[in-house]
């Protein structure tokens, strides 16, 4: 009686018994269900973290004729919006980023010094970008800067160039004065 | 008579039945009750029921991971405080965190909160170097001092998060600084290195939205959304996980045989 009652409950064919081989699959199958909808929820979330819409300045905008800009003027009229300076060297008229290429800040134009000047850290640059003072290691970038059919200058600041890599000679960095 | 009666209210009182469910071991007369009076309350049974002499000396501990275990409770119950004024938002912070000094009754309670925050990592670098001149990263201990090295990162993210807050020029620029780095992580950061290998034909994968540091800032610069961000990460995310590391730390000091001796 106790024997068969027994194999009732434990035995390998009984249907309402579950067999090692059977408890492991499962198992198995039960985490890595687990596991995957972890990882779902953990690409969800990073996904989540990174939004779609950005209320910044727009990338792209008009700088202005060409004219507007007296020959070796450094402008700072587009820096607060767009964290660009117009600066119109010799032969040409250039878009300057205005991040500092040591760690990130803004420098500050000084026009009695004829000179960026980094307030973070003491990095300094000439007006056409070239770095001399300071931890910064290289010259800041400039940003593609075009002429449109009625001649305003139409800045990009998705596309930069930089002089460590030969980059200022191409036609698209400066616009010819 | 008098104290008579008195005995029989206190005798009454702690044989009471709503005593005893709160506390079931009675005034603890020897040393096997006082075992038991530890081992059944939840805020005793953190800390062991008997220590080793050495563990109390102050020469040997300097009590700094007590300390800082202090200073993050601390910082815990000051930080809800100042969230009752502080508002995340680029047209309030500042002024809020002028307020709590010039206008808010008990205005101290912000320079505890600094204060505090700066004696925490004080607290618990000099907690990390006591427990490398004492030797007590060595076996058993190699993973507590593991989890002690997150606890260390998340001491720092917190005080790098809270830097933000007050949303002054020092806070703005610090932090632009500080997330830069993040543009040099190796494969996920924009400038780092490898991140030209993660690219489809000459599309790249990871650009100025697309980084580690846009995940952080959740913007391309220090704006609103990285106040808001940030003040998440310092008031809930990064507290909780600490919180779990730091129970799994004290848990792991008790299990790994104690306070480490002297060699």
């Amino acid at each position: 009686m106790t024997i068969g009652r027994r194999k009732k409950v434990d035995g390998p064919n009984s249907r309402e018994s579950v067999s090692r081989r059977g408890f492991m699959s499962w198992l198995v199958v039960g985490w890595a269900t687990f596991a995957a909808g972890l990882g779902g929820l953990g690409a969800i979330m990073m996904r989540f973290l990174a939004p779609n819409v950005l209320y910044e300045p727009q990338q792209t905008f008009r700088a202005g004729a060409a004219s507007e800009y007296a020959p070796g003027e450094v402008s700072t009229r587009w820096k607060a919006k767009y964290g660009i300076w117009i600066v119109r060297l010799e032969d040409r008229i250039v878009a300057l980023s205005t991040i500092c290429t040591h760690l990130g800040c803004t420098p500050n134009w000084l026009a009695s010094e004829q000179k960026f000047k980094c307030p973070c850290h003491g990095s300094a640059f000439r007006a056409n970008g070239i770095n001399f003072e300071g931890p910064a290691p290289r010259p800041l970038e400039r940003h593609k800067i075009t002429l449109d059919d009625e001649g305003v200058m139409i800045v990009d600041k998705t596309v930069s160039f930089r002089q460590e890599r030969g980059q200022w000679d191409d036609p698209e960095s400066f616009v010819a004065v | 008579m008098t104290e008579d009666k008195q005995a029989g209210f206190w005798a009454r009182f702690f044989g009471s039945t709503i005593w005893r469910s709160i506390f079931r071991v009675g005034i603890p007369r020897d040393r096997r009750a006082r075992l038991m009076q530890v081992l059944s309350n939840f805020f005793l049974h953190l800390h062991p029921v008997s220590l080793p002499k050495h563990a109390v000396k102050l020469k040997y501990t300097w009590c700094m991971g007590g300390l800082s275990f202090f200073l993050f409770v601390v910082l815990t119950f000051t930080g809800v405080l100042l969230m009752f004024y502080y508002r995340p938002t680029i047209e309030y912070a500042y002024n809020d965190v002028v307020d709590l000094r010039e206008t808010t009754p008990m205005g101290i309670m912000r320079e505890i909160h600094r204060w505090s925050a700066h004696l925490m990592v004080i607290a618990v670098w000099f907690h990390m170097f006591r427990v490398f001149m004492t030797g007590s990263y060595k076996a058993p201990r190699e993973f507590n001092w593991c989890v002690g090295v997150v606890l260390l990162t998340f001491t720092m993210l917190l005080s790098f998060t809270g830097y933000l807050l007050p949303w002054d020029q020092l806070a703005i620029w610090a932090i632009t600084v500080g997330s830069n780095m993040a543009a040099a992580t190796p494969f996920v950061g924009q400038e780092g290195p490898g991140v030209a290998l993660l690219s489809i034909g000459n599309v790249g994968l990871i650009g100025r939205t697309s980084d580690a540091r846009f995940l952080l800032l959740g913007d391309t610069s220090i704006g609103a959304g990285a106040l808001l961000r940030f003040y998440v990460f310092h008031c809930v995310f990064f507290p909780l996980i600490a919180v779990v590391f730091m129970a799994i730390h004290f848990w792991r000091v008790r299990k790994d045989g104690g306070v480490s001796g002297p060699m």
